[in-house]
């Protein structure tokens, strides 16, 4: 049941993206087109799993018994960085197939701050560790959620006839923002 | 002259929120009130500042294949930095700010300024720089803090200007941030057009 509360919570009522504000550049950055949102999604959750459990571990066992609490944003950081360029080259040699699908978007999320946001929220939530990647699993699906439904109206969005001043990036927004507001009606479930 | 030219750059020209939409996360996110917005922007700045300073010192020195994670340990360290001070000096704002703090390491505008202007320029050009683009930032994020705060809960800097119950609610909680921003790159778009 617990686990089911931080699942449904994590996807829909705070939604990273729409709730929470971070992801916002992959967010609106490769939201042009459904499949490249699909496969930014794979990728995020990949990475967000792995992440949340290596700095996980790392924060429990070096950073907590040793007291250099305050080397958490560095030594997360660096973790992410490390680990994507590990799985991108692992990703190379294993599964050709894999890497072309999710391959350009890989370096991309080193700088995507939903992954170090959830590493940093998991530890402040004190949650173990099987609470962690439930919430690191399903706020991963609650960014592909978010980024597929608004990629899908920006497919669309594309053919209408807009005034010249809010063509490009001012609509986008404002679609983020009335998608916002729809995801506003989840937040009674919880 | 020249010096002056990349920090009014930043500051205008390339204002990182409304011409190169960088740093949107904080954007969104912290500017529920002018006061946060402006908090953030000068944390932001003052990183912007001294990571552009060393990266522009050690540059030269630091091999090509491991400059990107070398700059971000540099910026990891001062954002450190600026998360110890501010919980030790402003903790309300410390509080208000929560994650965004140690979330600028990752915000693009800092990695991108060290390596597009302060890898490639001397010193005290890149001082300018991140003076210009961290004051943009400030500038950006404290006007769309100040219009959210005065139409949510009609307050400007926690000084109430109307009563605020007739505030639109809506401006302080997630959607009206999307539809503010949205709103204010249109207007900006389209002053930029006219010059």
């Amino acid at each position: 049941m617990e686990y089911i509360l931080i699942f449904i919570t994590a996807v829909f009522v705070n939604n990273i993206v729409l709730a929470q504000f971070l992801g916002i550049c992959p967010f609106l950055g490769v939201s042009k087109k459904v499949s490249t949102a699909l496969g930014m999604t794979g990728a995020v959750t990949f990475v967000m799993i792995l992440a949340t459990i290596v700095t996980f571990i790392v924060q429990k066992t070096v950073l907590d018994p040793f007291h250099i609490g305050f080397m958490q944003t560095i030594t997360f950081i660096l973790i992410i960085a490390a680990l994507v360029q590990m799985v991108e080259i692992i990703l190379k040699k294993v599964s050709p197939s894999l890497y072309q699908a999710l391959g350009v978007f890989l370096p991309l999320i080193t700088t995507n701050c939903a992954v170090l946001g959830v590493a940093i929220m998991v530890i402040q939530k004190d949650f173990n560790l099987l609470q962690s990647v439930v919430f690191a699993g399903s706020t991963a699906l609650g960014f592909g959620l978010a980024l597929t439904i608004f990629a899908g109206i920006r497919e669309q969005l594309e053919l209408t006839d807009l005034p010249k001043g809010l063509k490009g990036s001012p609509i986008a927004l404002i679609t983020a923002g009335l998608l916002a507001m729809a995801f506003m009606g989840f937040s009674g479930i919880v | 002259m020249n010096n002056l030219k990349v920090f009014t750059n930043g500051l205008f020209r390339e204002n990182p929120t409304f011409a190169l939409l960088l740093g949107m996360c904080p954007t969104l996110g912290v500017t529920t009130s002018a006061g946060n917005g402006m908090g953030m922007g000068l944390a932001t700045a003052f990183v912007l500042i001294m990571s552009n300073l060393v990266i522009a010192l050690v540059a030269n020195i630091i091999p090509d294949k491991i400059r990107i994670p070398s700059f971000i340990v540099i910026i990891a360290a001062f954002v450190t930095v600026v998360d110890l001070c501010m919980a030790a000096y402003l903790p309300a704002l410390h509080a208000s700010l929560g994650l965004f703090i140690p979330l600028i390491v990752v915000n693009c505008i800092v990695l991108g300024r060290a390596e597009a202007f302060a890898s490639k320029n001397r010193v005290i050009p890149s001082i300018f720089d991140g003076l210009g683009m961290g004051l943009g930032f400030t500038f950006s994020l404290t006007l769309l803090g100040a219009i959210r705060e005065f139409l949510g809960s009609g307050k400007m800097f926690n000084l109430s200007i109307y009563p605020d119950n007739f505030g639109m609610l809506i401006f302080v909680l997630a959607p009206g941030a999307f539809i503010a921003l949205g709103y204010l790159i249109a207007i900006v778009n389209r002053i930029r057009a006219k010059h």
